[in-house]
Formats: structure tokens, C-alpha cells, sequence
């Protein structure tokens, strides 16, 4: 039962993970977490189920319409709302991205409804495939690895590219970089709108293990902030590893302890961790921005 | 020798306010191509507000005046674009990534560079200055010492290939050992063709090494001339020097 378990764990931390990464690149930007996060991966992948059913357009062409609408969505979003707010503080921040979420979830449930939708997609939710006494579906394999494809892919980029390295350096500092002659206006809008295309992943994701509606990214959301706190809120691969973490944890204690209380249990690391090591678990000391 | 030395950059009656309050009043200044200019003056006085005020890092500001650099009018202009242009700025207090690596700081200072051979050219410069950044390239920057910090804050700044190097305070907060290795290293940066524009609290170490000076004083020029004219000139001395090289015992 126990290898069954951790691959459930492996699949749903798969997305946890993905939110978790969306939520860390853009906190250490601007030091709050963008709770707008999961609606705008929502409603990218309402764009998605729009163009498929709507205009009955093929998979490749929606899921790529939609990626590109919620890049522009997060450049958008930092630049014509975050960005032209008079000396923010991290309250005025985190309101605004409550408030970005609120207008998000109202303008699909008013444009969609409220109705669950089949959500179409390439790969099957039922089809089964057997690694030895494990059984686990196309969908969550294709989750397990797409996510882990585009993580990897994420950190070559932050590690490896000229961009990616100049995008870390206005993360940590804005004006060094500046002086670096790095267009740090540009890079911190780019910052928001890749991280809004590895949420706007997760929800591709999801939509077809559940269904379609508002709410859809609600669950994710939360569990990839408790992912995030879990790991590391400083640190991208901390936040990667909380998501896996939360991901087996939550169906260890859901096969081992109680699935009715399995939605509690990230709530509960949230708590922990808040209380033994603020920083997370592979979190370094905060470092206050100058 | 009868050589006029070109203007690289020229700053004209400029005007910098911080909010309500005016930090640099009708301040010009003309820095030579090839040469060391050192602005001094107390704390507050304006130093580092002329700066940034150059390299446009000041929403807004200068409110009045002009700067040109080659030539070209920089003032108002975007922050990157005057690096563009060729302006390199070791800030105060060094802001380097410390999170990132040794050779990720030096990419950063490379980022205008085009293509992979000049950066890697500028890198190996960069190295040769400071072969002690060569030996600690992978570590986190966080974790060098002070005096390796402001190293990496100038071979940083190096990276871009500038004509001009603006540098804050580089002797801030270190060990006069350090502090004489700095200067050392900032009169080789000038021999090597890159014109200096530095502003400085350390007055004696600083004219020592300088053809140019600046007194600075409420955001007002009250004193300019050559570096020696400076060491000789007593009212700068009383004004400036004993106040601020305070570890050097006046002679009376």
C-alpha cells in the first residue's frame, strides 16, 4: 500500500509544487505572496476551455493561447496594477493582490458561471497504467512529468541563462541591478508573467482531474502557499521539495490516520513551521531588503 | 606638455532635491578623460546625491542643470541607458548579490555586454586584478569578507568595460591595509585608460592618489581644484581633512 500512497503523494505534490514555485519566484521579487495566483491560473485555464470548446481548436493551440494570455496576464498584472501604486507597503501589496483575485473570480463567474465543467484533455484521468503492485493514471503520470520537465526547465533558465541570473539579481536587489545596467523594470514584470504561466500549468493540470469552475484553483493555491511556508519561502527548490513533501504527507495521513481530516494536514505544517522554523525547512535566515 | 585633455563628462549648474529638500545646488563640474577626480565632504554633504543624480538612479532629478558624457546630454535618461553609454558605478555600501555566486555578481556587471566572448574577456581582466575572485568564483558573495565584498563591487562595475568608474566611498569600513590596496588598485584601473570619478570621507588617501578635487560641503561646491593644490590649500585642510580622517593625527 505504502509505494501507492507516496506515488498519489508524488502526483498531487506535483501541483503543489508547481504553485509553490509560481508563488516563491514572484515573493522574493516583491516580498509578499500574490494570492491573485490561482485565479489567474484559473481563469487562463477557462481561456484554454474556451478555445477547445467554444472554437473547437486543437489541444496544442488552446493550452498555447492560454499560456500566452496568462504570461500577459502577469505582466499585466504587475505593471498596470502593482507597479503604479505610490510607495507600497507590503499590506497595500498583499490587498491588492485579494483584490486582483476577487475581480479574477468574479469576472469568471460571471462570464462562465458557476457550473462544474468536463474539461477537455489529451490524456485520460481513468486509463490506469501498473508499475508492479502500483496503479496509477496517465493523467498523474503526464502531471508528475510535465511538472517535473518544467521545473527543471525553470531553474536552468534561473541558473544558467545571462536573463535568468540578471532576474535573481533584481530579486535581491532592484537598484544594484539597475546600476548593473539590467532593465529591472522589464525584468520584474517578465518575473510575473512566468510565474503566472507555471500557475496557469498547474491548473491544466488540475481542470481535468476535477472539474471546471471558479474555484478551481482554490485547494492548489492554498496547499502550494503551505508547500511554500513548508520548504522555504526564500528558496525556489525548498519550495518544490515542500510541495512533494505536503503532497506524500497529506496522503500518508489520509491512508494512515483519517481522510476526512487529509485537508487539515496543510494547515497544520503551516503551523508547525511557523512556530520551530519560521524560514522553512531549507529556508535560510530572512534577509531583510535594504 | 601642452595637452588638452577631452572632457568626458561635464555636469553644469545641476539642481537635486530629495523630496522638499534640496541636496545639490548649481554644483558643475568637469571631469578629464583619463584622469582621477575626487569629490570630498562631510556626511550629508551631497557626495553620494551627485552620484546618483549622474547615473540617473533619482526619479526625476537633476531638477535643473546639465550633465553630458561624450558630449551626449545623460541627465533624465534611464538608469541602464547611461550604463549603456558607458558609465560604471560602485555603489555605497557595495550591494552586491550576496546571494549569488562570485562569477553570477561579475555576469550581472556583464549584462550589457552583447556577446559571450567580451563578457568572458571582461571576466578574465576582472580575474587578473583580483586573483583572489578568481579563487572564491563559486562561492556565495554573502560570504566573502568586507574588503573581498569591495573587490567584487569594483570588479563588478569593471565587467561593463566603462570609460568612466564612478565609485562610493570604496574605503567605507575597511582596514587601512585595505583601504591603501583599494587605492592601489583604483590608480591602475585609471592607468589602464578608465577615467575615475570617486567620492570619498578618507581626504589624505584619497588626494593622495587624485589629480582632481572637490570639496563638497551642504550641497554646495566650495572648493575645486588640483589634487595638490588641495593638500596645500589650509582651509580645505581645516575645513575637511582633520575632521575627516580622523585615525590621522593632525600636525599642528
Amino acid at each position: 500500500m505504502l509505494p501507492q500512497v507516496l506515488a498519489s503523494g508524488l502526483s498531487a505534490g506535483s501541483i503543489y509544487a508547481l504553485m509553490a514555485l509560481a508563488l516563491v519566484i514572484t515573493y522574493k521579487t516583491t516580498e509578499v505572496p500574490n494570492f491573485a495566483q490561482g485565479d489567474m491560473a484559473m481563469v487562463s485555464a477557462f481561456i484554454a476551455y474556451m478555445f477547445l470548446t467554444d472554437f473547437e481548436t486543437g489541444f496544442i493551440f488552446a493550452f498555447g493561447v492560454a499560456l500566452v494570455f496568462a504570461f500577459l496576464l502577469g505582466v499585466g498584472f504587475e505593471g498596470l496594477l502593482l507597479r503604479r501604486m505610490r510607495k507600497p507597503t507590503h499590506l497595500n501589496l498583499i490587498i491588492m493582490t485579494l483584490g486582483f483575485t476577487l475581480a479574477l473570480f468574479g469576472f469568471a463567474g460571471w462570464k462562465w458561471g458557476a457550473d462544474q465543467r468536463h474539461f477537455p484533455f489529451p490524456i485520460s484521468a481513468n486509463e490506469v497504467i501498473r508499475f508492479g503492485s502500483v496503479s496509477i493514471s496517465t493523467l498523474s503520470v503526464a502531471t508528475i512529468l510535465i511538472a517535473g520537465i518544467l521545473m527543471l526547465l525553470v531553474f536552468v533558465f534561473f541558473r544558467f541563462t545571462k536573463l535568468g541570473v540578471a532576474m535573481q539579481a533584481t530579486q535581491q536587489d532592484p537598484i544594484a541591478a539597475r546600476i548593473n545596467g539590467v532593465p529591472a523594470r522589464a525584468v520584474v514584470g517578465l518575473t510575473f508573467g512566468i510565474s503566472s504561466v507555471i500557475g496557469t500549468v498547474a491548473a491544466l493540470l488540475t481542470a481535468p482531474l476535477i472539474t471546471l469552475d471558479p474555484t478551481l484553483m482554490w485547494d492548489a493555491l492554498l496547499k502550494g502557499f503551505a508547500a511554500a511556508v513548508l520548504g522555504g519561502l526564500n528558496t525556489p527548490v525548498g519550495a518544490v521539495l515542500g510541495g512533494y513533501l505536503l503532497g506524500v504527507i497529506e496522503n500518508l495521513f489520509g491512508a494512515y490516520v483519517s481522510v476526512e481530516f487529509k485537508s487539515v494536514v496543510a494547515f497544520l505544517i503551516i503551523v508547525i513551521v511557523l512556530w520551530f522554523k519560521p524560514s522553512g525547512l531549507f529556508g535560510r535566515h530572512h534577509e531583510r531588503k535594504v | 606638455m601642452d595637452k588638452h585633455p577631452e572632457v568626458l563628462l561635464e555636469v553644469n549648474a545641476v539642481e537635486t532635491w530629495h523630496g522638499s529638500l534640496r541636496a545639490l545646488s548649481d554644483v558643475s563640474l568637469t571631469v578629464s578623460e583619463g584622469s582621477i577626480t575626487v569629490i570630498l565632504g562631510n556626511n550629508g554633504a551631497g557626495k553620494s546625491t551627485l552620484l546618483n543624480t549622474i547615473l540617473g538612479v533619482l526619479e526625476g532629478q537633476p531638477k535643473n542643470g546639465q550633465i553630458s558624457f561624450q558630449g551626449t546630454r545623460i541627465d533624465r535618461m534611464a538608469t541602464e541607458r547611461i550604463v549603456r553609454s558607458g558609465i560604471s558605478y560602485v555603489p555605497e555600501g557595495r550591494r552586491i548579490f550576496s546571494g549569488l555566486t562570485v562569477r553570477e555578481n561579475l555576469k550581472v556587471g556583464a549584462y550589457i555586454q552583447k556577446d559571450q566572448f567580451s563578457t568572458k574577456k571582461a571576466l578574465e581582466r576582472v580575474y587578473e586584478f583580483f586573483p583572489l575572485l578568481a579563487e572564491r568564483q563559486s562561492q556565495a558573495a554573502g560570504t566573502l569578507s568586507g574588503g573581498e565584498q569591495q573587490m567584487l563591487a569594483i570588479g563588478r562595475a569593471l565587467m561593463n568595460g566603462p570609460r568612466l568608474l564612478l565609485l562610493d566611498e570604496p574605503s567605507l569600513g575597511l582596514a587601512p591595509i585595505l583601504v591603501r590596496q583599494v587605492f592601489d588598485i583604483i590608480s591602475q584601473i585609471r592607468d589602464e585608460g578608465v577615467t575615475v570619478l570617486l567620492v570619498e570621507q578618507n581626504a589624505r588617501m584619497a588626494l593622495a592618489v587624485a589629480d582632481e578635487g572637490l570639496v563638497l560641503d551642504s550641497g554646495e561646491l566650495v572648493a575645486a581644484g588640483s589634487a595638490s593644490d588641495l593638500v596645500d590649500n589650509a582651509e580645505v585642510e581645516g575645513l575637511y581633512m582633520g575632521a575627516l580622517s580622523l585615525p590621522i593625527n593632525r600636525e599642528s
